[in-house]
């Protein structure tokens, strides 16, 4: 059974038997402390340290690997023709898949009024910045001299060029800036008046600085949450389309391509599934150990848990049908080189990773339909991490297996990963971790003033409110 | 040395509902020049000071337009004349291409406009504020509720003003200094 695996079952709310999204008893003071004490008073656990370590010598890595480029070029990686997407374009993409589950929860659950993203939105939104840091990396590397990446800026200059915004890759360079920014502002946003609390129960004169710095002041009166709800729901407003619209862009990349595996029209809504797939899997992967390491079971319970397995389970098999689709119309459109395409896939030299990303994204994920898995911490783990290996297979077969058999037999050949490729990858996984750890330890990782507004306490009564609606 | 002048009256409360009627009673008492503090957003503390809507979507509506006139504006410049390609035989002003770009360009000067409009409306960065020298206002980020009825109100006189908050159920009415 599974009651003796998870540490603190709260118990079920009224009525649904569905577990409350915040554990009982707890008022606005209580709320404040434990989550603020984590940043502020609360000895960082061991784990941290040792988490921050390795991933600091992960990124150690990652600089010694761009360094390397720098002074060689992209020669010491392994792609060359036919295949000149290889590593770089399926980090970019599997990346910034994963910054798009941060969005999804804090503006769509938002505006669907889905209260039990509270207590997830502010470490998600940190983890979707920290992604695309990671995942603008890439290009801008692949560029071959990043020293010159302002170049894709349209900007007046001497030699009177142009970015030529026909191109996917201009529509890139917009898509993902933009969500980069948005990302941060909706995530500063929501920071404010967390900082502003910090500033007020900070002990030490730096703290009290800094964060006071941060909030600028803000007071929490009523005029300035006037506004700043206002400002929230826009801002979510505007970041929903925008989601759905990056991903979709990052497959125009592809699907404007003539590459027999590429030119398909299921890409955009297939990348987009697959984005809040990934997404949720690495949400998974962080919170689980998180909520374990600093005691925070009160606030992310089994209901989180299970509410993010459920929309896995949707997105896989969204996924999933993607992968169908694909055969199918390889198949259906009578194209010789599609059918090549489909059938190199699942027999050709790459074909153990094919089947690889098919037991990790399609049959993996059905273990979710058992509630018990989906209530069981240890084994939702152990299923996020199947997934984003598998959503990093995806990536890897739709560029390489696409691009290293296309039209010319003459023209075929083989990609193979340098270290170098390795180094660079595992290195941002390292600055990921790293920035994300950084996050955990100096600013409240769930949003304090979200999660006051969540308690019974926080309701006007009815009768004031009924005086109100007499003026 | 000059003597310091008052800002206002500031009253303490200890749950929501108890500032939502208190403010809604000043209200009532004819009090205009007030505001309340509160460590969440509470709709009804809105209605209760007689505010009026926010301008906030205005300005992102306008932000909006801006940027997507801009982002296609600039595209159309750069791609018919500034610096014409011909792909294939294509047309220059080839607008569905340009799509992507208007889009994005939208999203961001409205996402910009939202935040920075949303700053200036509450007159933010403001490092200093009066209610700040209240001690107890450290609370007003955690699990405390006030009410400041500020001194440049008509109708407030330290005194009476002070003894209308005190009939209001307050945990404790302090001066605040300028």
């Amino acid at each position: 059974m599974a009651e003796h695996f998870v540490p603190v079952e709260a118990p079920p709310s009224a009525g649904l038997g569905t577990p409350p999204v915040i554990a009982p008893g707890h008022t606005f003071g209580t709320v404040t402390d434990k989550i603020s004490a984590i940043v502020l008073t609360r000895k960082t656990p061991r784990g941290w340290y040792v988490g921050f370590g390795i991933a600091f010598l992960l990124t150690l890595v990652l600089l010694a690997s761009v360094s390397y480029l720098l002074v060689e070029g992209i020669g010491i990686w392994g792609n060359n023709q036919p295949v000149g997407w290889a590593f770089e374009i399926t980090n970019f993409v599997w990346w910034i898949g994963i910054g798009h589950a941060g969005t999804l929860i804090s503006a769509i659950l938002l505006l669907l009024k889905q209260t039990w993203r509270t207590s997830i939105n502010r470490f998600a939104e940190a983890m979707t910045l920290f992604a695309v840091a990671c995942a603008g990396l890439f290009p801008a590397l692949h560029t071959g001299r990043p020293w010159l990446d302002y170049w894709l800026l349209p900007y007046p200059n001497t030699m009177g060029v142009w970015p030529q915004f026909r191109s996917p890759i201009m529509w890139d360079v917009f898509a993902v800036s933009t969500y980069a920014t948005v990302s941060f502002l909706f995530w500063f946003v929501g920071l404010l008046p967390d900082l502003a609390t910090l500033r007020d129960r900070s002990q030490s004169k730096v703290g009290r600085f800094v964060y006071g710095l941060l909030a600028m002041g803000w007071r929490g009166s009523a005029h300035h949450w006037h506004q700043y709800d206002t400002a929230y729901l826009l801002l979510a407003g505007l970041a929903t389309p925008l989601v759905v619209s990056v991903h979709t862009v990052v497959s125009f990349d592809f699907a404007v391509a003539i590459v027999p595996g590429w030119h398909t029209t299921i890409f955009p809504p297939y990348f987009v599934a697959g984005a809040i797939y990934s997404g949720f899997a690495m949400v998974l992967t962080l919170a689980i150990p998180i909520r374990a390491v600093y005691g925070l079971e009160d606030f992310i319970t089994t209901r989180h848990l299970e509410n993010m397995a459920k929309v896995m389970l949707v997105t896989g098999l969204i996924v999933a049908y993607g992968y169908t689709v694909e055969a199918f119309i390889a198949w259906y459109s009578g194209n010789a080189y599609e059918g090549f395409m489909i059938w190199n896939r699942i027999t050709g030299p790459y074909r153990s990773l094919y089947w690889a990303l098919l037991f990790c994204n399609v049959l993996t994920p059905q273990v979710l339909w058992f509630r018990r898995v989906r209530k069981y911490a240890p084994g939702l783990f152990v299923v996020s991490l199947i997934v984003n290996v598998g959503m990093w297979l995806e990536r890897f077969v739709i560029v390489v297996t696409s691009l290293h058999r296309d039209f010319l037999p003459s023209s075929w050949g083989m990609y193979r990963p340098t270290m170098w490729d390795w180094g660079t990858y595992v290195g941002t996984i390292g600055l990921f971790v790293a920035l994300l750890l950084l996050f955990l330890r100096f600013l409240p990782m769930i949003s304090i003033f979200e999660m006051r507004t969540i308690l019974p306490a926080a309701k006007v009564d009815e009768d004031v409110r009924e005086d109100l609606r007499v003026i | 040395m000059k003597a310091r002048h008052t800002y206002g009256l500031i009253a303490e409360f200890e749950d929501p509902t108890a500032l939502v009627s208190a403010t809604h009673r000043a209200y009532q008492a004819g009090y205009r020049r007030m505001d309340a503090y509160s460590p969440f957003p509470i709709e009804e503390l809105t209605e209760a000071l007689g505010s009026h809507h926010s301008k906030l979507p205005l300005i992102v509506l306008i932000g909006g337009l801006c940027g997507g006139i801009g982002g296609y504006a600039l595209q159309f410049w750069a791609a018919t004349m500034a610096y014409p390609i011909n792909v294939g035989g294509k047309p220059l002003h080839s607008w569905p291409a340009f799509i992507p770009i208007t889009f994005e360009c939208t999203i961001l000067v409205a996402a910009l406009s939202a935040v920075f409009g949303m700053l200036a409306l509450n007159g933010l960065p403001m490092p200093y504020h009066p209610v700040f020298n209240v001690a107890r206002f450290a609370l007003a980020s955690r699990n405390r509720f006030f009410l400041c009825i500020e001194a440049t109100d008509p109708q407030f006189d330290p005194d009476e003003t002070r003894t209308f908050l005190q009939t209001l159920g307050p945990r404790e009415v302090t001066s605040v200094a300028d």
